[in-house]
């Protein structure tokens, strides 16, 4: 698994076209499915670019490693502000560890 | 299925770095001209820079000549490039760079105002959204922008190329493109070769898997010609999550250590240079300390402060997140393990080598009317992002200084149906056809252990190389029946056909160099030596699309 989506918190981008995810991704592989949540086309597929993590804005999508890259679980989680990107790391042990990246100032600004 | 004819001035393939700058570059300079932009993906977030860069690769400092950075990129590539082509290059590096910071993209300076290095021809920016900012410059011109649309193929009339034809990726429709003049911008080719990672890791590699050589491809099938397939590039990454080694080697300067703890440059390689090595001998040495029992090797971290770390991480968030997880599993945090390396599986990129379009110093390939730019363009290595800005900036404007003798040609029907049937078979195909998945997996075999893949240390020779021209003939004939079920199926098994015209060409410019130039990227074990008498010259093919043939040709340095 490349990808984790939490369909607890993905609102299906409701209103809009085309998600968020599934316009973003480079590989055109996630969508959403008749029940408007969104999903991955195929894992093994997946370049990990995080660019989906970054784009969901309600965090739903959360960044992993496939099993066979790394046995033990940690995940990464974005959000898009203005002009900076704020990560969020959980590491295997459960340690959280956050890191604030200066980006440009987006559209609308 | 809905037919979509659009009539454009340029008609530019491929919305990545190159793309995009040459559609800003048309609108500046003439902004009345028509652009059309088609892109497999969606321009704000697609090919090589998806993830972002933390380093822009190619830039001249103040204490580098034009002629010291051309002699850098000369000796890296042992005596074979196209000094007119890397020259115009590095005489347009910084103002492209000005150009995207003007755009947005936020680069480090020192206090006196001039760009922070990361190494001796590379700048430190923030460029987590350099794809999106260059994106929102495209949005700003008139350019159209078709995003999910696959090119297919060039309308070529027989002497020049008329547009291209498209596949509508969401809404299944057939796009026929007239334009006056068409830039070719999609790209290298991964996915050739196996993959280093399998199964549900098969895609996390370090080249952008939907850049599959389809620009390649599109040109062999009209007899363009094409240089230097057979110098293939081979990173040396971080091991599974091929994360570019650069940002720890450039930025906490870690000594490079084998298993027993050795700085193996130094101690085995002095004769390479030790530390001070070529790019591809640094791989060389790492394969050969494993092939010597002394392997695995790594970037000695630990002994980087907390500081450090730190700014590694960050670095990294900007251009591959995934090394973060990585060291976020148990232990294998970079101050407390090493960070172990290994070479990917070859990919064919004109950017980083220089596989790709024979062209001249205006980006003009050897068809009418089709300019080439970034990586599917040959003969300039260590173009890099920058690199490939300065070559759309070229090509737009050749393209722009031609088009006014320029028309659009009337497509004939012929041409147009035997392109749509080509395209849609697959969909209608089902029972005893061949699928993407295992044409994928069976060229990527023949590829890896007849063509020099991971498994065959990256060796090649001849024997081997015949049969893996053999087996690709078997192949293709093979694929004349593949069969998709959905829309993201069909592009996936025209990507299938597009990676085994690459390949076809690829193995001959391997059969052809009978040389050993660039150890491990071209390593023929029947002829170990590098040859300068025989050999200082670019190998070249063009492939006729009505006898099936690839002829071979030799071409001098200076193009
Ligand atoms: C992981 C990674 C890290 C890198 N890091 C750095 C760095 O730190 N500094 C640096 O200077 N350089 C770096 N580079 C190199 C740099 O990204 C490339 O040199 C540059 O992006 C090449 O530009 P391009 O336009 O030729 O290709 P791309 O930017 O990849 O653009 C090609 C475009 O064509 C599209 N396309 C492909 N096929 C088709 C088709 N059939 N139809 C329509 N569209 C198509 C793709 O979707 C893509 O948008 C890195 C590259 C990679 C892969
Ligand atoms: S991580 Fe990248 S490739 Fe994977 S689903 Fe998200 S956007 Fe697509
Ligand atoms: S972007 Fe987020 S909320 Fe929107 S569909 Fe995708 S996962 Fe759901």
């Amino acid at each position: 698994m490349s990808i984790f989506i939490d369909e607890n918190i993905c609102n299906g981008c409701k209103g809009l076209p085309e998600s968020r995810c599934e316009r973003i991704c480079p590989g055109n592989l996630c969508y959403r499915k008749e029940n408007m949540k969104a999903d991955i086309r195929d894992q093994s597929a997946c370049w990990t670019c995080a660019c989906c993590v970054k784009e969901c804005p309600v965090q739903a999508i959360e960044l992993r490693l496939p099993f066979q890259i790394c046995n033990n679980h940690a995940s990464l989680k974005a959000r898009l502000k203005h002009d900076k990107t704020i990560w969020t790391i959980l590491d295997a042990e459960g340690n959280q560890e956050e890191f604030i990246i200066q980006a440009k100032l987006l559209k609308g600004d | 299925m809905n037919i979509v004819s659009i009539d454009t001035d340029i008609l530019i393939i491929g919305g990545g770095a190159a793309g995009c700058f040459a559609a800003i570059e048309i609108y500046k300079k003439s902004p009345n001209y028509q652009v059309v932009i088609m892109e497999k993906a969606h321009i704000e977030r697609s090919g090589c820079l998806a993830m972002g860069l933390n380093a822009i690769n190619a830039y001249l400092h103040p204490d580098q000549t034009p002629e010291s950075y051309a002699s850098y990129i000369e000796r890296q590539f042992e005596g074979i490039i196209r000094k007119d082509l890397v020259y115009s290059i590095i005489m347009g590096l910084n103002e492209v760079v000005r150009n995207v910071e003007e755009m947005g993209l936020p680069i480090l300076k020192n206090a006196d105002g001039t760009c922070q290095r990361r190494g001796k021809r590379s700048i430190r920016i923030l460029g987590e959204r350099l794809k999106p900012i260059l994106a929102e410059a495209v949005q700003k011109t008139s350019a159209r922008i078709l995003n999910r649309v696959v090119a297919t193929n060039f309308i070529f009339n027989g002497k020049r190329v008329c547009g291209a034809f498209g596949y509508g990726v969401k809404t299944n429709a057939f796009y026929i493109i007239r334009a006056k003049a068409v830039i070719v911008a999609t790209g290298g080719a991964a996915g050739i070769y196996r993959p280093v990672n399998s199964g549900e890791a098969r895609h996390l590699m370090w080249y952008c898997p939907w850049n599959v050589g389809t620009g390649y491809a599109m040109g062999i099938r009209i007899g363009a010609e094409m240089t230097s397939f057979e110098n293939r590039f081979i990173p040396l990454r971080v091991k599974d999550v091929h994360a570019p080694t650069g940002t720890i080697a450039v930025g906490v300067r870690p000594k490079n250590i084998n298993a027993r703890g050795e700085d193996y440059l130094e101690l085995y390689y002095k004769h390479l240079g030790g530390n001070r090595c070529l790019t591809h001998h640094r791989l060389l040495a790492t394969i050969e300390e494993v092939k010597a029992g002394r392997g695995p090797c790594f970037l000695d971290t630990t002994t980087i402060s907390e500081e450090e770390e730190k700014r590694l991480k960050k670095d990294y968030l900007n251009m591959n997140p995934q090394i973060i997880l990585l060291w976020a599993g148990k232990d294998m945090n970079p101050r407390k393990r090493p960070v172990e390396i290994q070479g990917t599986e070859p990919f064919i990129v004109g950017g980083h080598c220089q596989a790709g379009y024979w062209i001249d110093k205006e980006r003009r390939t050897t068809i009418q009317n089709l300019y080439a730019a970034g990586e599917v363009a040959g003969g300039a290595p260590k173009k890099y992002v920058s690199g490939s800005w300065v070559e759309a900036r070229i090509a737009a404007s050749s393209a722009l200084g031609n088009i006014k003798e320029e028309y659009l040609e009337e497509i004939d029907n012929e041409l147009i149906q035997k392109e749509k049937t080509r395209v849609f078979a697959p969909l209608t195909r089902k029972t005893g056809s061949v699928w993407p998945f295992g044409v994928r997996e069976r060229l990527q075999k023949v590829m890896d252990e007849y063509a020099g893949g991971i498994s065959m240390g990256y060796a090649l020779h001849e024997e081997r190389l015949l049969e893996a021209r053999r087996l690709l003939a078997s192949l293709r004939e093979k694929v004349k029946d593949i069969a998709a079920v959905d829309s993201y199926n069909l592009v996936e098994a025209l990507e299938c056909i597009d990676k085994i015209d690459v390949a076809r060409v690829l193995v001959e410019h391997l059969i052809y160099r009978k040389e050993t130039r660039w150890s491990c990227y071209q390593t023929r074990l029947d002829y170990p030596q590098k040859d300068d008498n025989r050999w200082l010259v670019f190998v070249n093919s063009v492939y006729n699309p009505y006898t099936d043939e690839i002829t071979m040709i030799e071409r001098p340095l200076q193009g």
